[in-house]
């Protein structure tokens, strides 16, 4: 390819999950590979590819097993594609569906592949338990030891507090905080209310569950051991009800974040079909939409510069700087709901004129966003949020709703991480 | 072969018992192998004056390495015996018949097989020919009666110059794909039945659409289309999309999740048939039943179960059989069931759906479009099938509707889909307005 041609863009052809389960229900006994492997199953079933090989497989889980060490691949084998597609996994926190989207694209526009298969798994039931540190080291020692004598004194360190498994917790390594507790700092840093944060939360599961009504995921999604909606979403939802609950994260008057307006801990996979357009054509498949652009970015959350979740606000600018867009140039948002308060935060902060010019370097600020284009299928405050697994939710539903509105219909994906990370990416209606 | 019954009759206590008691004593029937001959042992082919069709049975007999012989060999048993009869002008030639069948029933093996060809009585010239070619019928159902040990007996029709269409017919009635379908009448008219590459793959390169493919007899469709050469468009209910996938993953098809009754449902169906370059096979099989006394009839009942096993064929059929729908030559299947012919206690709703099916075969299959089109539509009647569906049904019904027919058990899926799979062969094209019953010769409604 010469320096001066640009790269072909990848297609978005479609797209599968399993509704999303709210964890220790419905799928309490599935483990990360069976979702991951029951996903690629409804999409090959769906996209006709039994027996077909594709370019490559990428996907990951956040919450893994060590045994999993080849997760994706051993999925691959587990399901009907060709068992001569290559697999691997990628992990990037809550990013790791969008992250795996974006690899699989650019091996896609840069020719090295002709098609692939992006996606995630998560499950909060299912979830690795380590043994306790200590009982770690005085197992590795035994498994050194070499005459009886160094096994017994192996074996006499043992302790009883050692068997006390260590569960993994949703904590940052770094503070010891939780990423609720963090997100209530940075929520009461942007004055960010109870009332907004309940009404999007309802919104959420409106939008979600008039989508499901109009028929909007029947090629979206496969049902899974019964399942055959979010388990999470709360068609009845309303802001009244929201306003019974107690706040669990952030402290005293000043607490505004619920169990309803923070996603729950939920299981469930998701995958997306990408290729060339010539490798669609060639088979006879649609092609929903391209991804046009992608942009990750982190922040300083140890030091307390910025919020955890904050991340996606410093990517934005570089994509409409690449792209020559504003914000209001998008024709649908998607901001991937890890609280409600991380919407309206990152909303705020695009608004402010000081947070625009002294973060984010910029003459103006970036504007407010029309909220009719927000998350107009629902988000994570209604689906769940199966932390993998909600990247791939989110491109193959805006694929097709961008479908929907016609061609050259822009849309932006922005999706929180852990480790004070976020993703971004833009995908245009074919 | 399945159910409380076929247990007890074949074990040792039972084989006794129910030979001194002359109850039926189920066997396991000869369906379709891979490795299978078309049918095993020599086939006895005899015929009335130049009987036309004989000599094309000979020579596609002798084409799949099958033994022909004029009579029953001595020490050997047969396979099959074809009587062409299309030349009966009186009473009096009827005789043939026992001259032929007598010895060579006798000489018949388990899952053995008798087809009779006739002439259509319509067409016939005197009153004497009318009567001798509908004896034909009274007969083979008769025998069908008489025959044991999983033999069958059915009936051939043959239009004035359809003669050289019979080949798909009668490889069907003499193969294992008919297993099931016995003392049935099968129409062939003109058209203009194109013969396979290869016989092992009659439907290579055609692209189908099955109804109702998630499980029960419409997977079954998807597998025995599949197996004979089809890609398969699987279609089911958004919530049975799990099995949905499972079935479109085992016969390398797609899976469509659409509920049949939705307004653009044949149009998403037909979209998703684009990709594979057209449509040459159309199964409408979803179906459900919701059975309740008419005297105590909901409307919803009503409504859900005409909408699904009727009201939706007509509605997609606007799309499908449409100018860009089928394409000219293709095949529609569709499913009705005994109770739409006898009907059922209970079943009013179900029963005015299934006939209804059987009146949309009637005026599809002289549709003046589809007729130029070389589009052939015909059905298929089930039986007693083993499927979830009459897993429901209460256990004495069951037994009883396991064993009144011929055969003493419950048809399978498979059956239902063989006879599918042969209807929608472009070798079977002179085979269009038959309603086929797959039942073992079930006693209701015949
Ligand atoms: N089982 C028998 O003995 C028997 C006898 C006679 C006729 N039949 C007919 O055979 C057909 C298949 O029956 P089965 O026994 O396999 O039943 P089944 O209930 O096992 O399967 C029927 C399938 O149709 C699907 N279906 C139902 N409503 C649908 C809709 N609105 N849209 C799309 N798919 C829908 C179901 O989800 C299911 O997968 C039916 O038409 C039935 O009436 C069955």
């Amino acid at each position: 390819m010469a320096a001066s041609a640009k790269p072909r863009r990848a297609a978005v052809i479609g797209g599968n999950r399993i509704p999303f389960a709210r964890a220790n229900s419905t799928y309490a006994k599935a483990s990360n590979q069976d979702m991951l492997t029951a996903s690629l199953e409804g999409l090959v079933a769906r996209f006709g590819l039994a027996g077909e090989p594709v370019g490559e497989v990428t996907a990951g889980a956040v919450l893994k097993h060590s045994r999993d060490f080849n997760l994706t691949r051993e999925s691959v084998l587990g399901s009907s594609l060709a068992p001569t597609t290559p697999a691997y996994d990628v992990q990037q926190a809550c990013g790791t569906g969008l992250e795996a989207t974006v690899l699989v694209a650019n091996k896609i526009a840069l020719g090295q592949v002709e098609s692939g298969i992006a996606g995630g798994t998560d499950t909060a039931s299912d979830a690795p338990i380590a043994v306790n540190e200590g009982l770690r080291e005085t197992l590795l020692a035994l498994n050194r030891a070499k005459t009886p004598g160094q096994r017994l004194k192996a074996v006499a360190r043992l302790r009883p507090g050692q068997v006390v498994p260590e569960i993994p917790r949703n904590v940052e390594p770094r503070t010891g905080l939780s990423m609720g507790e963090h997100m209530a700092q940075t929520a009461a840093h942007w004055g960010v209310t109870r009332e907004a944060q309940d009404e999007l939360a309802v919104q959420s599961h409106r939008n979600l569950a008039a989508a499901y009504d109009r028929g909007f995921f029947d090629d979206l999604l496969t049902p899974y051991l019964g399942l055959t909606r979010d388990q999470n979403l709360r068609a009845d939802s309303s802001v009244d009800k929201l306003a019974k609950l107690k706040p669990v994260f952030g402290r005293g008057d000043g607490a505004t974040m619920t169990a309803a307006n923070s996603t729950p801990l939920t299981d469930g996979a998701s995958v997306v079909l990408l290729g060339s357009d010539e490798w669609a054509a060639e088979r006879g498949l649609p092609v929903l939409a391209h991804l046009v652009d992608a942009q990750t970015a982190a922040v300083d959350y140890v030091t307390g510069h910025e919020g955890l979740l904050m991340a996606p606000a410093y990517a934005l600018p570089h994509l409409l700087e690449r792209q020559g867009m504003k914000l209001q140039d998008f024709d649908l948002v998607e901001i991937h709901e890890a609280f409600a308060a991380t919407v309206l935060c990152t909303l705020a902060a695009w608004e402010s004129e000081s947070f625009c010019r002294d973060r984010l370097g910029l003459d103006a600020p970036i504007g407010a966003l029309d909220r009719t284009r927000l998350n107009v299928n629902g988000s994570s405050l209604a689906a769940g949020h199966p932390f993998a697994a909600t990247g791939g939710r989110i491109v193959a539903s805006l694929a097709k709703s961008l479908e929907e509105r016609g061609s050259g219909a822009r849309g932006l994906i922005s999706i929180c991480a852990a480790g004070g990370q976020g993703v971004m990416a833009i995908l245009e209606a074919a | 072969m399945t159910g409380a019954y076929a247990g007890f009759v074949n074990s040792a206590v039972g084989t006794k018992l129910a030979a001194q008691l002359g109850l039926p004593r189920p066997v396991r029937l000869r369906r379709y192998a891979a490795d299978a001959p078309l049918v095993e042992g020599p086939v006895l082919v005899a015929g009335l004056a130049d009987a036309p069709v004989a000599e094309h049975v000979r020579t596609l007999l002798s084409d799949e390495g099958v033994e022909v012989v004029d009579a029953v060999p001595a020490g050997s048993r047969l396979g099959a015996v074809v009587l062409d009869l299309t030349t009966v002008t009186e009473p009096g030639d009827l005789d043939l018949v026992r001259v032929v069948l007598a010895p060579a029933v006798k000489a018949l093996r388990a899952s053995g097989r008798v087809v009779v060809v006739g002439a259509d009585p319509a067409s016939a010239t005197s009153v004497a020919q009318a009567a001798s070619r509908r004896a034909l019928e009274g007969i083979t159902r008769s025998v069908g009666k008489e025959l044991r040990f999983g033999a069958t007996a059915n009936l051939v029709l043959v239009a004035e110059g359809a003669e050289a269409n019979t080949d798909a017919a009668v490889r069907f009635l003499l193969s294992g794909r008919s297993a099931y379908v016995d003392a049935q009448v099968v129409r062939v008219g003109p058209g203009t039945p194109a013969e396979p590459a290869d016989w092992a793959l009659p439907l290579a390169g055609k692209v189908a659409v099955v109804t109702g493919a998630a499980r029960g007899i419409g997977a079954s469709i998807a597998d025995v289309l599949a197996r004979d050469g089809a890609h398969v468009v699987c279609v089911d209910i958004p919530a049975a999309g799990e099995s949905l996938a499972r079935t479109a993953n085992r016969v390398g098809g797609t899976a469509l999740q659409v509920d049949v009754t939705a307004a653009d449902a044949g149009q998403r169906i037909l979209d998703a048939t684009g990709r594979h370059g057209g449509l040459d096979v159309v199964v409408h099989n979803a179906g459900i039943t919701r059975d309740k006394l008419l005297a105590n009839m909901d409307e919803s009942r009503w409504d859900s179960v005409l909408d699904v096993n009727l009201g939706s064929i007509l509605r997609m059929n606007e799309v499908l059989l449409g100018e860009n729908g089928i394409r000219d030559g293709g095949h529609v299947v569709l499913v009705s069931s005994i109770a739409g012919i006898a009907g059922n206690r209970g079943q009013t709703n179900y029963a005015a759906s299934k006939a209804g099916v059987i009146g949309l075969v009637d005026a599809l299959s002289v549709d003046a479009d589809l007729v130029r089109r070389g589009i052939s539509v015909n059905a298929v009647a089930p039986g007693f099938i083993e499927t979830e569906m009459t897993a429901k049904v209460p256990f004495a019904t069951r037994e009883v509707g396991r064993l009144l027919n011929s055969l003493s058990q419950g048809g399978l899926p498979v059956d239902v889909a063989e006879t599918i799979a042969w209807f929608s062969q472009d070798a079977n094209a002179g085979v269009t307005g038959n309603v086929v019953r797959v039942c073992g010769q079930s006693l209701l409604g015949a």
